[in-house]
């Protein structure tokens, strides 16, 4: 039984390489079809990486825009989940504050990324509160769901047993939304770091965004794609070495 | 000092959301279960025994309903185990943090007492098994373990024992007497199973249709330890059943 799961999960690990060569091959036919500068090689923009690498100035912004990211990633998680849990589970709060949800889901994230630029300054604050501002709404949509399915009986077993507020919530209420708050932060942490690049580009002197908008002035496309890849890489390193343990390790019990 | 179970409920409805129908669940029960005792509690499908243990349980509070626990109508620090119908253990902890949980001070002597009823449900291999992984029978014992941990003065249980094969019940019911025995408790016990009443109880209260009420109660002085397959429950069986005739339909 284990041996056949193994031969599958190697066949899909070995389809999933083949299709990654396919795009890379792709890539390059197209760039020999081309044949211009605006679309390199793979080969080039490789080249292009690892000297930016070795000069050190890419590991510098991709840490800058990384700060970020985080930063700005557990703080919309932990004000989202915290009104979402409230939303979900006070009938009359979510009557109350449905309404500036759905206003501010539907705010373009420009148009957040601007006024907060406007209303705070250029700054690293301003920065981040953009940043968390335009994924709070996405989190609570989603936690608030699961607050919503919450299985009172087992809150009920909590209440009978006179278990502390504080450990009826970390033991019996919060492992309920678990798959909730995972959702949230795999979708969160992708939309996160993209608009992270518009901030930058707007209103930072350092960061991913702000290289990527200098090298758009220069049309240097290698340049701009090198540093999309360093990053692409360090966000799969994060999905397979951080987030995937963490699912791993929460759903156990599932099994 | 009176450590007795009073209940005494007026009235118990329960309103449908946005409609004007209501539905009488209880009304003008009393009930005295003095310290100690096990009672248990027969009553037709749908007569609000439920309802009855929530109330005693404190998980539906209501104006029509009173009830005394050692002289006190709010006996929020006296330590209540309820084993509902289902097991209601939470699959994302183990065995051992199952029966732990509802402790609010866990510490090495805790543990060691928790090994130790798992020990007498025969649970001991199985203490680090995710409840997933249980069957129906050993999730049940789990959750009696659970009800025993926190050394109850009042012990309710519903249907318990309800959908398992007659050998599990069985054991379980054993476990029950056992734990009863080192660990003497006040039970309320609710069942639609007379032999399984006549087996475990001191006393059997018998309810009638909604709006449910006492209608007859019958001490069982049947000494113990009992043997479930006996003449003697079958003979006491039959004397009920005979003389109240539709007594389990209540009437």
């Amino acid at each position: 039984m284990m041996k056949i799961k193994n031969i599958n999960i190697s066949k899909n690990v070995s389809i999933r390489i083949y299709s990654l060569l396919a795009l890379l091959v792709i890539w390059y036919v197209l760039s020999i079809i081309i044949n211009d500068a605006v679309f390199p090689a793979p080969l080039l923009v490789f080249k292009v990486l690892i000297n930016d690498i070795k000069e050190g100035e890419l590991i510098i912004h991709l840490a800058i825009t990384l700060y970020r990211v985080f930063l700005s990633f557990f703080l919309a998680m932990i004000i989202g989940t915290f009104i979402g849990i409230l939303m979900g589970v006070k009938k009359n709060l979510n009557i109350l504050l449905d309404g500036w949800n759905i206003l501010f889901l539907n705010i373009p994230a420009l148009v957040i990324i601007i006024l907060c630029y406007v209303w705070f300054g250029l700054n690293e604050i301003a920065a981040i509160i953009a940043v968390s501002l335009n994924k709070i709404p996405n989190v609570i949509v989603t936690i608030r769901e699961g607050a919503r399915s919450i299985d009172k009986k087992l809150l009920e077993v909590a209440k009978v047993y006179k278990v502390s507020p504080t450990s009826t919530f970390i033991n019996f209420f919060l492992p309920q939304i678990y798959p909730y708050i995972m959702a949230a932060a795999r979708s969160g942490i992708s939309l996160i770091w993209k608009i992270v690049l518009v901030v930058e580009l707007l209103g930072r002197s350092n960061g991913i965004g702000f290289k990527l908008h200098e090298f758009f002035q220069f049309f240097d496309i290698a340049s701009i794609l090198a540093y999309t890849l360093a990053f692409v890489i360090i966000m799969l390193l994060i999905e397979y070495l951080v987030i995937l343990p963490i699912d791993k390790n929460i759903n156990k019990w599932r099994t | 000092m009176n450590s007795d179970l009073i209940i005494n409920i007026k009235n118990k409805t329960f309103k449908d959301e946005g409609s004007s129908f209501s539905h009488n669940a209880i009304k003008d029960l009393y009930l005295k279960i003095p310290n100690g005792e096990f009672c248990c509690l027969i009553g037709p499908s749908g007569c609000g025994k439920t309802t009855l243990l929530n109330i005693v349980a404190g998980l539906d509070s209501s104006k029509g309903s009173k009830v005394f626990f050692n002289n006190q109508e709010h006996y929020s620090d006296t330590s209540i185990s309820y084993m509902f119908q289902t097991p209601r253990l939470l699959p994302w902890l183990n065995v051992i943090e199952n029966v732990n949980i509802v402790l609010n001070k866990r510490d090495n002597k805790s543990l060691k007492r928790t090994e130790q009823i798992l020990d007498i449900m025969g649970l001991k291999k199985f203490m680090y098994s995710f409840p997933s992984k249980l069957s129906g029978g050993m999730q049940r014992r789990v959750a009696l373990a659970r009800s025993f941990i926190t050394k109850p003065k009042l012990l309710i249980l519903d249907e318990p024992f309800v959908s398992l094969n007659e050998p599990i019940a069985n054991m379980l019911r054993d476990m029950l007497l056992q734990l009863w025995k080192e660990q003497p408790t006040t039970i309320l016990f609710v069942t639609h199973d007379i032999r399984e009443a006549i087996f475990l109880s001191d006393r059997i209260v018998f309810l009638s249709k909604a709006p449910a009420k006492v209608i007859k109660e019958e001490s069982i002085t049947i000494s113990r330890p009992r043997v479930f397959e006996s003449p003697i429950i079958e003979r006491k069986r039959k004397q009920i059943l005979s003389k109240n005739k539709n007594i389990l339909d209540g009437i």
